[in-house]
């Protein structure tokens, strides 16, 4: 007796398996490395590269990569270009590693990435595969301590009109997709393989403070500021002047309509006339005239494009004038308490001299005995102990202890 | 009587301070080719690429595994393998040269000279890299030789392998950040807030650990150290002598400038959906 459950190999091959959506990258520690390796090494220029992996239900594993060079625009070096990508895929599949495209990776200044050629490029990566990942890493923002990576995908359905060519408002406000819906960024966790994990921790540095807190803690980060605002002031620029575009379409629209109405009621009143006088009427349309051609809708794609582009300079703007908003308060505090604490060590010092020149000019045998006492302590190596002494450094921790006080506030 | 010949035995010492520095991503693809090495393999060999500053210390940046077979009596390494992955990675990053190669596993072993010995054809003095992936000594230990000649009198005898200061660099993998590193598994990078309030907790550790230390110092449970007092009050006294209204003055200003980027993006953003409303609700009637 068959069994109700098991289904027949027929079944199974002819039901479609269901994408599940995808949920999350999960990018290797090695990956990270060599992306930004190779986008500082060639900053600022921006540099391209494919990215290799495993496509696992819901998460897309991404486990190598490699870097593409850089294309100069000639027809021969094309063929170059396929031929290096499909070397390194059989070089790299004879040390056992996964063979499988995943998509690419791409450097970007100040996160202006957001073109037309990069929808292009989705689309052509679409094609072929299934699921496919970009991975933008934007190297002058990772100078100021945070590590800017993002994995971002085309949403399905912009993706549908895209391939329809379809950018009216008609067809926009029907699937009310905005410019928020072109691209969708998905999250990324970062895994290392246990082998690495462990030469990581025996590696790292001793020191309790590494090189992304200077970065972090730096007060001198205007030239970062100043260019993303310069960057968007250009955006915002072109948006206006797409802004005219559309200004410009619909004062043309309504004119013709105005124009087409007139022209109806001119031969209606024809039509009138010659029903009077017992002729055939004229039609009420009339294709060769110019004024009946539809003029063609603007395209909205750029004015969303450039509108995300606007979106992301002031997202980073918010973050990390934030950041640095509360490194500069911090600092300011802390300062503050520093001066006091290096006006009185001057102070310390000049009083330290003080009685050191009265002690000298003492000439009693007690005077000369404690003069004696404390010159040996100052040549000696207790001179920390002689400011001590004086209670000073003692005052100097209590300082610090506001100073500490005054961070946590 | 016959003249007593040298029967010292020579070594020619390498060129006066050779020394090695290894960045993060070539341990990175090293552990990475180990862990996925064919079955039979019991090692991993590669060629490491980089260059060579003026002063000979050579800076190893890159690398690459190449298929190799080892038995007891032979060993056979892809030579063409070799030569293709060389061509694509000079096809992107031209400067990069081969410095060496490296194997994994503790020391150096036999047939590990004739692998060099093909390496010195390619490049003069190579670099050999030894990675301890099965953790010999209870630790990672990393380390570079570099090959000398032995030779008595005029005939060559052997050649030995000299261990040559390595410097790990691991200031790029600590831009990442260590913890993202580290553990096997990490949910979510950073963002700037999270980012800069981990800085502010370790630069408070940092400040308890010297507050710590001054007050052991006063209470006399420390021995005083000249040295890190007067560092101490050297850090303190760098910050440039300001007036305190003028230094007032210019952190305030900083703030504002601040304050106004904020509240200028605030704007814009609200700007944007404005011109989007505008741009797609306006209907033909």
């Amino acid at each position: 007796m068959a069994n109700p459950m098991a289904r027949s190999f027929l079944q199974v091959a002819a039901t479609e398996e269901v994408a599940s959506p995808l949920r999350v990258v999960q990018i290797e520690g090695l990956v990270i490395l060599k992306i930004i390796k190779h986008c500082k090494e060639f900053s600022p220029a921006l540099v391209t590269g494919q990215l290799l992996g495993l496509d696992v239900g819901s998460v897309l594993e991404v486990t190598n990569c490699f870097p593409f060079p850089i294309r100069e625009e000639d027809e021969e070096i094309e063929a170059d270009g396929a031929n290096y990508q499909l070397e390194m895929m059989r070089c790299l599949r004879e040390v056992n590693v996964d063979n499988n495209t995943v998509g690419w990776y791409q450097s970007t200044l100040l996160g202006s990435f957001q073109t037309v050629e990069l929808i292009e490029t989705f689309m052509n990566y679409q094609e072929n595969i299934r699921r496919c990942v970009c991975i933008i890493y934007d190297p002058s923002r990772s100078n100021q301590g945070v590590l800017a990576l993002k994995a971002l995908k085309l949403s399905d359905s912009f993706m549908d009109l895209y391939r329809n060519n379809n950018f009216t408002g008609e067809k926009l406000r029907e699937k009310n997709l905005s410019w928020v819906d072109i691209f969708e960024e998905i999250p990324i966790k970062v895994s290392n393989s246990a082998l690495i994990s462990a030469f990581m921790t025996e590696l790292e540095a001793d020191t309790p403070v590494t090189q992304c807190d200077y970065d972090r803690l730096q007060l001198s980060t205007n030239p970062y500021m100043e260019r993303n605002v310069e960057f968007l002031i250009e955006c915002m620029d072109d948006l206006s002047m797409e802004q005219q575009k559309f200004q410009f379409y619909y004062r043309n629209l309504s004119r013709q309509q105005a124009q087409q109405q007139a022209w109806i009621q001119k031969r209606r009143a024809e039509n009138m006339a010659r029903k009077a006088a017992g002729e055939e009427p004229l039609p009420e349309e009339d294709p060769s005239n110019p004024i009946f051609k539809p003029a063609p809708e603007p395209s909205r794609l750029d004015s969303f494009l450039i509108t995300n582009q606007i979106a992301n300079y002031c997202n980073q703007i918010n973050g990390f004038g934030a950041s640095e908003f509360s490194a500069l308060s911090f600092c300011s505090s802390s300062l503050r308490l520093q001066f006091e604490i290096s006006a009185f060590l001057t102070q310390a010092k000049h009083a330290i001299d003080f009685i050191i020149e009265t002690m000298k000019s003492d000439n009693t045998a007690s005077g000369r005995k404690m003069w004696q006492d404390v010159s040996d302590r100052v040549q000696g190596r207790k001179s920390l102990e002689v400011i001590g002494e004086f209670s000073s450094i003692r005052l100097l921790g209590q300082k610090l202890k506001l100073f500490r006080r005054g961070l946590l506030a | 009587m016959v003249a007593i010949e040298q029967t010292v035995l020579q070594f020619h010492p390498s060129s006066a301070s050779l020394s090695a520095k290894v960045h993060p991503v070539v341990i990175f693809n090293i552990c990475d080719c180990y862990v996925r090495r064919p079955d039979q393999a019991e090692r991993v060999i590669g060629t490491l690429l980089g260059s060579i500053s003026p002063d000979g210390t050579v800076d190893i940046r890159n690398s690459f595994a190449v298929p190799h077979n080892e038995s007891s009596d032979q060993v056979a390494l892809d030579i063409d393998y070799h030569h293709n992955m060389l061509l694509s990675h000079q096809k992107v990053n031209p400067k990069e040269v081969i410095v060496g190669w490296y194997s994994t596993g503790f020391g150096v072993s036999a047939g590990s000279a004739l692998f060099h010995e093909f390496y010195s054809r390619e490049v003069s003095n190579p670099v050999h890299l030894t990675v301890d992936t099965g953790f010999n000594n209870g630790e990672a230990t990393v380390k570079a030789f570099v090959s000398v000649n032995l030779s008595l009198g005029d005939r060559q005898i052997a050649a030995q392998f000299q261990e040559i200061p390595l410097d790990l660099r691991m200031i790029e993998a600590g831009r990442v950040g260590f913890d993202i590193l580290k553990t096997t598994m990490v949910d979510k990078l950073p963002n700037d807030l999270e980012g800069m309030e981990a800085s502010m907790e370790r630069l408070l550790a940092l400040i308890d650990d010297v507050s710590k230390y001054v007050d052991d110092v006063v209470e006399r449970r420390v021995a005083p150290d000249n040295s890190i007092g007067r560092f101490i009050s050297d850090t303190i006294a760098s910050v440039p002598k300001i007036s305190p209204p003028a230094f007032d003055k210019l952190v305030n200003d900083s703030l504002q400038d601040h304050l106004l980027l904020l509240y200028l993006s605030s704007i814009t953003r609200t700007q944007l959906s404005l011109a989007e409303k505008l741009n797609t609700a306006a209907q033909i009637l």
